[in-house]
């Protein structure tokens, strides 16, 4: 009998689901200023990232030694951005315990290496600059583009605080934080450039190559088409 | 050189008096009389033989580094995709590689369709070649849940429950499938054994008979003529034949070239297809407890889960969907006996049955299309229609449009006014 | 292709006969080339995504050892690249007796590279305190056991459980041992004092 029940739970899913699913409201997203050429940007996101969400979030897919893609040295990796792990070649992950994690904030952190990749810049740039004061949750924070969101807004020192406005469904800063409102914008824009980066590390690598590999398959064409030309010329 | 080419003559005769190689060559390439008349359409089985090559060297080297079990499967797809030396570029082949052989198999598919490829003689053929798309169908489905993402996860579970609508065995059929109540580590592991080892063989196989048959037949052509007919008295050559190597080989390879172009520009530039060969949502690893908002198969799936969903349920059973869903794929074998026209090619058939095709490749477009959005996605009608989904009832329409083109067939193929077919082939 | 096919194939054209297979001859030599090429760079992506990954490669990365624990006389097994790692604190007695076997050695001077050229020396070592070595048996792949007592014909070393290898505390293999060579000394230094980094010496780094 179980087994029916969830066969039909999970035709049900496959029929109605997306219709549910678009029932949300979509939410506006701004344009993340992502350029992953910019190592200094990717630098500074890199430093964001390791001093602050690192504390809850691993990344444990990316190596450290692999920020040697961004312009860093070995040595300045060791020195300034080795907080959580022991070796240069290790993984980045978290120093909180997966268990005391969901104790204290109902689901563990996910893991963010690929972050970009499963949301989408925008949505990254968006939700770190979205949160909001509301009592009725238990972090004191809610979030606007992720609603009852279980993280607390962790740079509220820097950005200060928003308040929601329920008429226009708008944010507005109440309590100025220690950056201005283009400098915050600013360090999350580097911090999703750098995560960006981080969902994939041979995103640049990819592109460079293939223009490489196009130009050889131009000339290929050129050849093989040529080729075969010459051999259809005697076929009428 | 005149030594070295007559130690190769030894050495060829070796071989030949053990292995039937130059007899071989002969049969299937440099002695293979393939019609002059090819066009565009024809590049596409050489190419989806191509594709399949490339998926299993990829697949072998990716399995070096795959790990088949679920706590550790998403991690060593990212692990193949940072830590592997090129990784990157090999999983990316494979996935590109995968959305590839659907385009080709497809557009080779329309291309039988065009020419009567599957009428007398080529029947098993048509059917090796319908067997080779089921399992394609069925190694694309096993393949997809090995990177353990939502989408995997949530693919393959919703899949093996579509089983579970077959009356009475269905639940135990599901459960068979999976190996365990729902999708798990179980359902990976062999999903990954039908991946790398059971289906290959399969298709190889497969694609070895209906090759097999090709040549036992010869080629048809865009002009659906039988170049057999005529053949040159003295050397009984067919008079519209070419030798397939040198001609045809140097022409695919121009092919392949611009196959190879299309695939690099996806690999490099554009790897997730704005989400239509990789997924968002399959960046985020399985979690049994959390359904993602918007599920939907893999494009090449879309049409045949528009047709699942097209069709209305009885009672609360779903079977009826899930069947037409079978049927709709299954279609295909019957086209040798379901077409009574009087020619092969598009090209001698009159406007009705080109009126049909081009209703069915409609149709075979628009359900692809609605497969990837919501029902929801173009609104309701009024009240007197119920306030149906829009997008539903187009489906619905086009659903029937799509079994009619199979069904009417024997009908609208014989009322078909033909022109009459030229001895010759044409241009 | 059949003689009968290039005669049928080329009486249509015969008047630039040459001329047209001098066209073949050249797009078929210029494409080959090419294309061979291109099979080539296309198996080199393959090819190298056998080698060593980024994680073994952090598995097998230096590591570093504090000296400073080890008992004189004493030693301590560490591990680099999956390798036992011996790092042995020798006494002064077990350094003077390290000449006195010389003649019952298979490679005293160290003629075999086995070892970087630093330790290229009496003690086989930087500092002769501290014998670095990796501990696995130049024969077969054993682990020697640790054999330190001395006795009359038996200045202290290791003893291999699986042919009966004989080495001395520099890691020397002794004549009528099955191992051929003597242990292998990794590349190594101290970044201070008492801390020893293997597997990256001042000249690699």
């Amino acid at each position: 009998m179980m087994k029916i029940q969830m066969i039909k739970k999970a035709v049900f899913v496959l029929v109605m689901l997306p219709t549910l699913a678009f029932a949300n409201v979509e939410v506006h997203l701004d344009k993340a200023p992502i350029d992953p050429s910019d190592q200094a940007s990717l630098q500074r996101g890199a430093r964001t990232f390791i001093n602050n969400c690192l504390n809850c979030h691993s990344a444990s897919y990316m190596r450290y030694n692999r920020l040697q893609d961004i312009g860093l040295t070995e040595k300045q990796i060791k020195e300034n951005l080795l907080f959580t792990a022991e070796k240069v070649g290790d993984p980045m992950t978290t120093a909180m315990n997966k268990k005391d994690a969901k104790k204290w904030f109902g689901v563990a952190p996910p893991d963010l290496s690929v972050e970009v990749r499963a949301r989408g810049a925008d949505w990254v740039y968006t939700y770190m600059r979205s949160f909001y004061r509301d009592e009725t949750r238990p972090s004191g924070w809610n979030n606007l583009v992720f609603d009852k969101v279980a993280m607390p807004h962790v740079l509220y020192e820097l950005q200060g605080e928003q308040a929601l406005n329920h008429e226009t469904h708008t944010l507005t800063l109440t309590k100025s934080g220690k950056l201005s409102v283009e400098e915050y914008d600013a360090l999350v824009g580097d911090l999703t450039n750098f995560m960006a980066y981080m969902a994939e590390p041979a995103k640049q690598q990819r592109n460079r190559l293939g223009w490489f590999v196009l130009l050889f398959l131009g000339v290929l064409l050129v050849l093989t088409y040529k080729l075969k030309k010459a051999y259809w010329k005697d076929i009428h | 050189m005149s030594l070295f080419t007559k130690k190769a003559d030894e050495l060829l005769n070796w071989v030949d008096a053990r292995f039937p190689l130059t007899s071989n060559i002969k049969a299937h390439l440099t002695e293979y009389y393939a019609p002059k008349n090819f066009n565009f359409w024809y590049f596409f089985g050489s190419l989806a033989l191509l594709v399949l090559v490339l998926q299993i060297v990829t697949g072998i080297f990716l399995t070096m580094h795959y790990k088949p079990e679920a706590l550790m499967a998403f991690a060593s797809v990212e692990y193949i995709m940072r830590d592997v030396p090129w990784g990157w570029l090999i999983r990316y082949m494979h996935s590109t590689g995968a959305s590839l052989f659907f385009v080709v198999i497809y557009l080779h598919m329309f291309r039988g369709l065009l020419y009567g490829s599957y009428r007398n003689p080529r029947e098993l053929i048509w059917l090796f070649g319908v067997g080779i798309f089921l399992a394609l169908m069925g190694e694309a489905f096993f393949g997809y849940l090995l990177p353990w993402g939502q989408m995997s996860y949530w693919g393959a579970q919703v899949i093996t429950s579509l089983f579970g609508t077959v009356p009475f065995i269905g639940p135990d059929i599901a459960e068979w499938l999976r190996g365990d109540y729902l999708t798990s580590d179980a359902t990976l592991n062999r999903f990954f054994a039908f991946h790398v080892i059971a289906l290959p063989l399969v298709i190889l196989g497969l694609v070895a008979a209906h090759i097999l048959a090709l040549h036992e037949v010869g080629s048809n052509n865009p002009d659906g003529v039988e170049i057999k007919k005529l053949k040159d008295k003295k050397t009984g050559i067919p008079l519209d034949g070419i030798p397939f190597h040198p001609y045809y080989t140097v022409k695919d390879m121009v092919g392949v070239v611009v196959f190879l172009i299309v695939f690099a520009v996806i690999i490099f530039f554009a790897p997730e297809v704005g989400g239509y060969f990789l997924e968002a949502n399959n960046f985020v690893p399985a979690d049994p407890l959390v359904t993602p908002a918007h599920i939907a198969p893999t494009w090449y799936f879309t049409p045949y889960y528009s047709i699942l969903r097209a069709v209305p349920p009885i009672g609360i059973s779903q079977f009826p969907g899930v069947a037409a869903m079978g049927l709709a794929v299954l279609a295909f074998a019957f086209l040798p006996w379901l077409d009574r026209s009087s020619v092969k090619s598009i090209r001698y058939k009159g406007n009705l049955y080109k009126g049909w095709l081009a209703a069915f490749v409609v149709s075979f477009l628009v359900l692809g299309y609605l497969g990837t959005v919501p029902a929801n996605v173009w609104g309701q009608f009024g009240d007197w229609l119920g306030k149906a989904d829009i997008a539903t009832v187009v489906a619905r329409v086009f659903t029937v449009i799509y079994f009619a083109f199979f069904i009417l067939m024997p009908w609208y193929t014989k009322k078909d006014k033909t022109k009459p077919v030229p001895e010759r082939v044409t241009g | 292709m059949s003689a009968n096919q290039i005669d049928k194939n080329q009486k249509q054209d015969v008047s630039n006969h040459s001329a047209v297979d001098q066209e073949k001859r050249k797009f078929l030599i210029a494409t080959s080339a090419v294309g061979a090429v291109g099979a080539a760079a296309a198996a080199v992506p393959f090819v190298a995504s056998m080698t060593p990954s980024e994680r073994a490669k952090a598995a097998g990365a230096p590591v570093e050892v504090d000296v400073s624990k080890i008992l004189p006389g004493d030693m301590l097994v560490s591990e680099y690249r999956g390798q036992p790692l011996w790092v042995i604190h020798r006494t002064d007695e077990q350094i003077a007796k390290l000449s006195n076997h010389d003649a019952q050695l298979t490679d005293p001077n160290l003629e075999v590279p086995q070892q970087p050229e630093y330790c290229k020396n009496k003690e086989r070592a930087i500092k002769a305190k501290y014998a670095v070595m990796l501990g696995t048996c130049t024969h077969l792949g054993c682990s020697p056991a640790q054999n330190f007592a001395i006795t009359a014909d038996w200045d202290g070393g290791f003893i291999c459980a699986c042919h009966g290898s004989k080495f001395d505390l520099a890691g020397r293999v002794f004549k009528g041992s099955p191992a051929p060579t003597n242990l292998v000394i990794p590349k190594h230094q101290y970044l201070t004092e008492t801390t020893l980094l293997v597997g990256e010496d001042k000249e690699s780094a």
